[in-house]
């Protein structure tokens, strides 16, 4: 294998393992938010984004209607849409590989891929590639072991996973404050969020601040 | 067909078929910089209020309780650039301490 080869394949399979590990916490916040460790591993399998999964049983467990998980999950699947845009011209591929590849089009395969551009075109594929399945086999393994670690543990709260939730997308949005525009919009979303909690029913609290972000960045 | 049900097939074919319209879609049309600067945006607004909304409420009543603590201990260790694994799980412990023992 030659040294650009393996470096890609080395970038890929740290990102795989760091990321799939994520998905004991996921696995285990889903059943604790009311998901049976069935419904659990379907998300990881089907919906593969890390954080709609997360915002799908986030505003289930808070008591949210279907309607309003799903459209928090979608909307923050918004932008594996526009990664596909990007990976497309690179990856050339149709039919059934097209599907397999859409799948796979998330954060850590797109960023790996984007990480490899100085080594050529043909590394950007094979770094899409060998993250994209790499963490999607260790995302599933991994969501399987921790919904079925939480489903034994009976009450939640004295394992703190009540709290690793919220932690897990504090951790998710974290790197994404950038600037102090990013921080206060997060200030800002998650005092509105906290305000009309009592007045609006459960999830749309959650989903009405993407108004503000839509407002806000119309008007930058 | 339970809640549970709907929300976990609804947002498996809706997150795919994004991912599937992003491959297939000319890219002209998502790469307006006005359409990229909102989706990098949205994400914040919703996760931000996801953590605010998890931690200080029960359904639909305002509430503090150990999550304040969790919540707390992963901000510091946020600030102190702790990986991702162990922002959870010091999040976690901290409080499941508070918890079990006050």
């Amino acid at each position: 294998m030659s040294k650009v080869a393996s470096t890609t394949l080395r970038d890929s399979l740290s990102v795989s393992l760091t990321v799939g590990a994520y998905g004991v916490a996921f696995g285990a916040a889903a059943v604790a938010n009311g998901f049976t460790v069935l419904q659990s591993c379907l998300l990881s399998l089907l919906t593969f984004s890390g954080a709609s999964q997360f915002a799908v049983i986030g505003v289930l467990g808070a008591g949210g209607s279907a309607l309003s998980g799903i459209a928090t999950a979608s909307l923050l699947g918004v932008r594996n849409a526009l990664y596909g845009v990007i990976m497309a011209p690179r990856l050339k591929v149709s039919g059934l590989t097209r599907v397999v590849a859409a799948q796979i089009t998330i954060d850590e395969s797109t960023a790996v891929a984007l990480g490899q551009e100085p080594h050529g075109a043909d590394a950007m594929r094979k770094g899409f590639w060998y993250t994209g399945i790499g963490v999607f086999v260790f995302w599933n393994l991994f969501t399987l072991a921790g919904a079925l670690g939480a489903q034994a543990m009976g009450d939640i709260r004295a394992f703190g996973l009540d709290s690793a939730v919220p932690a897990a997308f504090l951790g998710l949005v974290w790197p994404r404050l950038t600037g102090k525009f990013e921080r206060i919009l997060a200030v800002g979303c998650a005092l509105f969020a906290i305000a009309m909690t009592p007045i609006l029913p459960a999830g749309l609290p959650i989903i009405a601040t993407t108004f503000i972000a839509i407002a806000v960045g119309l008007k930058r | 067909m339970s809640t549970f049900w709907i929300a976990t097939i609804g947002t498996s074919v809706i997150a795919f078929a994004l991912k599937y319209s992003g491959h297939s879609v000319p890219e002209r049309w998502l790469s307006h910089p006005k359409i990229q600067r909102i989706n990098a945006l949205i994400p914040i607004a919703l996760l931000s209020a996801l953590v605010a909304v998890q931690s200080f409420s029960e359904k639909s009543q305002l509430m503090i309780d150990q999550r304040l603590v969790g919540l707390s201990v992963a901000i510091i260790a946020l600030f102190l650039n702790a990986p991702f694994p162990v922002v959870v799980l010091s999040a976690a412990v901290s409080s499941a301490a508070v918890y079990r023992w006050l």
